[in-house]
């Protein structure tokens, strides 16, 4: 796509990706023809309200996406392999190793019938048969001190831990055998707002230290202008908007994109107008036709409304699924 | 709307019903197959007396004892001499009468117990549900053994036992769907207006519970034709002049040494095949009352 | 409520119509003898002196007398009652297993022809009257191909197991098979094996069905919670997933439901044991049905419903000890 992003190795391709849903009263396309790629060390940002795709989108890179739901079209290439195409075993052996998921509630995603460090040998013995229990113990004990989480709570059953330190247990789980693809959904979003930055400035370090590549798929826009390198905007299923961090905060060109800006709240403007977009998101069963956002658009244009624009590519790494810039393209 | 009289109108209410029940899927049929089981069965025991090929209880004066199945015979005949095939066909009878009336008295007692119990609430509705919850925790085939070994043989008391057994059933599923309707504010208003404890009791609540009294009901016939076999095996049935699939099973059982497997079999699956029927419309029923939400 | 149990079962045998004792003789007996047996049994004391002899009888473990031979009740039923303990033992883990192994299955291919293919069996086997069942399993496998004998609990050419037996230590379970181990013989437990086969099948295939039910629907929700697709995230076993996750979580409600089957379990054991000629108490009481030993009745009713009572408290208690929830 860009010549400057051919430097840096490419981690994680993702070509034409297509996601359908095949409920009874008919077929829903949760994602729609989306590609990007992710680089090594890199933080890429997913964002868009509840419906968007943007959880599917990240549960299909690691062939998870629930019944009924299936990849119907696209790659989605790791390292030289193409993800949709190994069988079910080596996604098994991927999963957790070589990309992992955190999920968004932290409260339901760990086995209550489990202490916490069955948890942790179970997965390291999984995929490392080798490995004895006593050292499997060892390295979670490395990565609650990593996390942030006292030893001992090793002990205890997920229902003894708060919120906050559940989602650190998910965030250890999610690191413990190195992998290079973290994928991290809604990590904040059911946590109040004080543990909301800690976890986050935990990735953050985390990243680094680990040197893994992080995906954060969020509602929330403010969250990934400062957090993340490229950013993805996502609307009805279709990316809308793709450009480097910076670069969307100082020109954002989707109307959708502006209208996520413009809704949140800054601190340091005493008199903002918090200013929401009107409308609502579609119906996926039965989409506007064309443009997907048209009804919801001040600046709707008739050929908006016949058919879905393309992606034009408006700056070195900046693409933008809108006719307005279809001169500014060119 | 004008009750169907002739053959044809009632026909045509019936299938538009049918279709309408096929549409709605799984639960639809199940329903649909289970209800052409239990409605064969009822007319093929109604019309015996006039298609069996020969007296299902009367011993011909040279029998043929035990014969396999043939043309004479389709079933075969028994230790008596007796066509197998018509005691089939003209079996089901007890079986039928005994569930029905049990489920009359089942309703008769339990719908009205639970009703006001649990819309009584207090003292009233605990006593009510504590002896409730006894007879329930019980054994409920042995208890009905008990109680058919004190009250003696023939089809009254066997569906007296059977519903003295499960009237605790429809007391539970009336009352926690009473308590769950009263709370709703609907019953509140209709309080404020004055209206009487009975009218509230007929008209609002009775109304909204009907679809698990019948799933219950139906649960109830299965289980009643279940219970009066076993009764009717232990020796607490019906006397033997009157052909009875539960007696062809008791009976057959001391015949098992010679071989003659037909005595048993075909009767055994006409029961299965009755209560079967109960049983697939149950579930047809609850899953239609109760979808379960599923994706 | 153990307490309304007994009482009722105790104004079973009075209230209804009828004379326990007339009953009993079938109107051909002397006024005399009736007399006697009333007065021998206690029957002829005023109601509420009947009633407190009867609780404060089983306190003592005495379930009064037979009208048959004035013999101990509770002898007699403590005598027949291993064999339906090993019955509903065997017949409980053959339900179990069959029905969890199934259950499991069929939430796995949910929709698919084996989902079907299941729960058409589980609806099946709870519509097939048990004796019927039990006929059908002495003809083919017992009668037919001679694989399994059709009646009776034991061999009768051999010495039933008799249990340990060192020096002056005598100890028996009155189970066969336990005993045949504690004998040592090994061709003894086989032999009890056999005979115990075809009515454990028997009674655990009709109870099969309620469990096939309810695991599946508890594991076809449970398989949809977050922990199991965060497991399945984590890359680990389609084996694990579905038995330390989703199973384990699932199992409790089976649990439960276990111990409410024993309700169940005793009343087709009756049946079971009367198709089978198994010695045990259902087969006891359907004898002293035919006799119109209304007084043995009444005791083995009894002990039906305080065992049962018993079971259920023993399921609440081991749930409260598996739930980590409810134990921490």
């Amino acid at each position: 796509m860009s010549e400057e992003n051919k430097e840096k190795p490419h981690l994680l391709t993702v070509n034409n990706l297509t996601v359908e849903y095949w409920a009874r009263r008919g077929k829903i396309r949760a994602v729609e023809n989306a590609s990007f790629t992710l680089h090594k060390g890199e933080t890429l940002g997913v964002v868009g309200e509840s419906g968007s795709g943007k959880s599917t989108l990240g549960m299909s890179l690691i062939r998870l996406v629930p019944y009924p739901g299936r990849i119907v079209k696209g790659n989605i290439i790791l390292e030289e392999k193409n993800i949709l195409k190994l069988k079910n075993e080596q996604v098994r052996d991927i999963r957790g190793r070589r990309i992992s998921y955190i999920f968004q509630d932290p409260m339901t995603s760990l086995n209550p019938v489990e202490k916490i460090k069955d948890h942790f040998i179970e997965l390291i013995q999984t995929h490392e048969p080798k490995v004895t229990k006593a050292a499997a113990l060892r390295r979670a004990n490395q990565l609650f001190k990593d996390v942030g989480i006292q030893p001992e709570r090793i002990n205890d059953y997920p229902h003894q831990l708060s919120g906050g330190m559940r989602q650190r247990v998910m965030i250890a789980l999610a690191l413990a055998l190195n992998p290079s693809v973290v994928i991290a959904d809604e990590p904040t979003t059911a946590l109040d707002v004080v543990v909301q930055a800690k976890i986050l400035d935990l990735l953050g370090a985390l990243k680094e230290r680990y040197g893994m590549a992080l995906i954060l798929i969020t509602h929330d826009l403010s969250i990934v202008l400062e957090r993340s390198n490229e950013i993805i905007v996502m609307y009805a299923g279709r990316i809308v908007e793709q450009s480097p961090s910076t670069d969307l905060y100082s020109s954002t060109q989707h109307p959708y994109s502006q209208g996520l800006l413009k809704s949140i709240p800054n601190i340091e403007l005493a008199d903002q107008k918090l200013e929401a977009i009107e409308g609502s998101p579609p119906d996926l069963l039965h989409p506007p036709s064309g443009c997907r956002f048209w009804p919801r658009c001040s600046y709707v244009m008739p050929e908006c409304r016949a058919e879905e624009p393309p992606l034009f590519q408006t700056g070195k790494n900046h693409l933008v699924r809108c006719y307005l810039y279809t001169e500014q393209s060119k | 709307m004008t009750k169907p009289t002739t053959k044809k109108s009632v026909l045509s209410s019936i299938l538009p019903g049918l279709n309408s029940l096929a549409k709605r899927g799984l639960a639809g049929w199940l329903i649909i197959v289970g209800a052409i089981f239990v409605a064969a069965i009822v007319v093929m025991t109604a019309i015996s007396p006039w298609i069996v090929p020969y007296n299902p209880v009367e011993i011909p004066s040279s029998p043929k004892i035990l014969a396999p199945p043939s043309m004479q015979h389709f079933f075969g005949t028994n230790d008596l001499g007796q066509d197998v095939f018509s005691r089939v066909l003209s079996g089901g009878g007890v079986m039928l009468q005994v569930s029905i009336l049990s489920v009359i008295v089942c309703l008769a007692i339990g719908v009205p117990l639970g009703l006001f119990a649990s819309y009584a609430g207090g003292a009233v509705d605990r006593v009510v549900g504590l002896l409730m919850d006894s007879i329930y925790a019980f054994p409920g085939l042995v208890l009905a053994i008990a109680i058919a070994a004190m009250l003696g043989r023939g089809v009254v008391n066997m569906a007296l036992s059977i519903a003295v057994v499960y009237i605790p059933s429809y007391f539970r599923v009336i009352r926690s769907q009473v308590l769950s309707i009263k709370e709703m504010s609907y019953i509140e208003a209709a309080n404020a207006v004055g209206a009487k404890n009975r009218t509230i009791l007929t008209r609002y609540i009775l109304p909204n519970i009907v679809p698990s009294i019948v799933v219950v009901a139906t649960v109830n016939f299965a289980d009643a034709i279940l219970t009066a076999a076993g009764l009717t095996f232990i020796g607490l049935g019906v006397p033997v002049t009157i052909p009875d699939w539960g007696w062809d099973l008791t009976n057959g059982r001391r015949l098992l040494t010679s071989g003659a497997w037909w005595v048993i079999t075909f009767p055994g699956i006409m029961i299965i095949l009755l209560a079967l029927g109960f049983t697939l419309m149950g579930d047809g029923l609850s899953e239609l009352f109760n979808p379960r939400l599923e994706q | 409520m153990i307490l309304i149990l007994l009482t009722m079962v105790f104004l079973l045998i009075r209230v209804l119509p009828g004379d326990p004792v007339l009953l009993h003789f079938e109107k051909n007996a002397s006024p005399a003898a009736v007399e006697q047996m009333r007065h021998q049994l206690g029957l002829d004391k005023p109601l509420w002196a009947q009633y407190f002899d009867y609780l404060f009888g089983l306190f003592r473990g005495d379930l009064g007398k037979s009208m048959q031979d004035y013999s101990s009740v509770g002898q007699n039923i403590f005598s027949a009652f291993p064999a339906t303990l090993e019955l509903a033992i065997f017949s409980m883990v053959i339900a179990a297993a069959l029905g969890i192994i199934l259950g499991v299955q069929a939430s796995k291919a949910y929709n698919k022809p084996e989902d079907h293919i299941i729960r058409i069996f589980g609806i099946v086997t709870y519509a097939i009257p048990v004796f019927f069942l039990g006929m059908i399993f002495q003809l083919t496998l017992g009668l037919g191909l001679h694989w399994f004998p059709v009646g009776q609990r034991f061999n009768p050419t051999i010495q039933i197991p008799q249990g340990l037996n060192i020096g002056s230590i005598h100890f028996s379970t009155g189970l066969y098979t336990i005993d045949s181990l504690l004998e040592g013989n090994m061709f003894k437990f086989t032999e009890s094996l056999r005979y115990l086969f075809l009515p454990s099948l028997t009674l655990g295939l009709v109870l099969s069905g309620v469990f096939i039910r309810l695991t599946r629907s508890n594991m076809f929700e449970t398989l949809r919670l977050d922990f199991v697709t965060a497991a399945r995230a984590r890359g680990l076993t389609e084996n694990k997933v579905t038995y330390s996750y989703a199973l384990r979580n699932a199992f409790l409600p089976v649990l439960t439901m276990l111990g409410l089957q024993f309700a169940t379990l005793l009343g087709g054991a009756i049946l079971t044991e009367t198709t089978f000629s198994w010695p045990g108490l259902g087969r006891y009481i359907v004898d002293r049905i035919n006799f119109r030993d209304y007084t043995a009745i009444q005791g083995a009713v009894v002990v039906f419903g305080i065992f049962v009572s018993m079971v259920s408290l023993v399921v609440d208690l081991l749930y409260a000890y598996l739930d980590p929830r409810i134990r921490l």
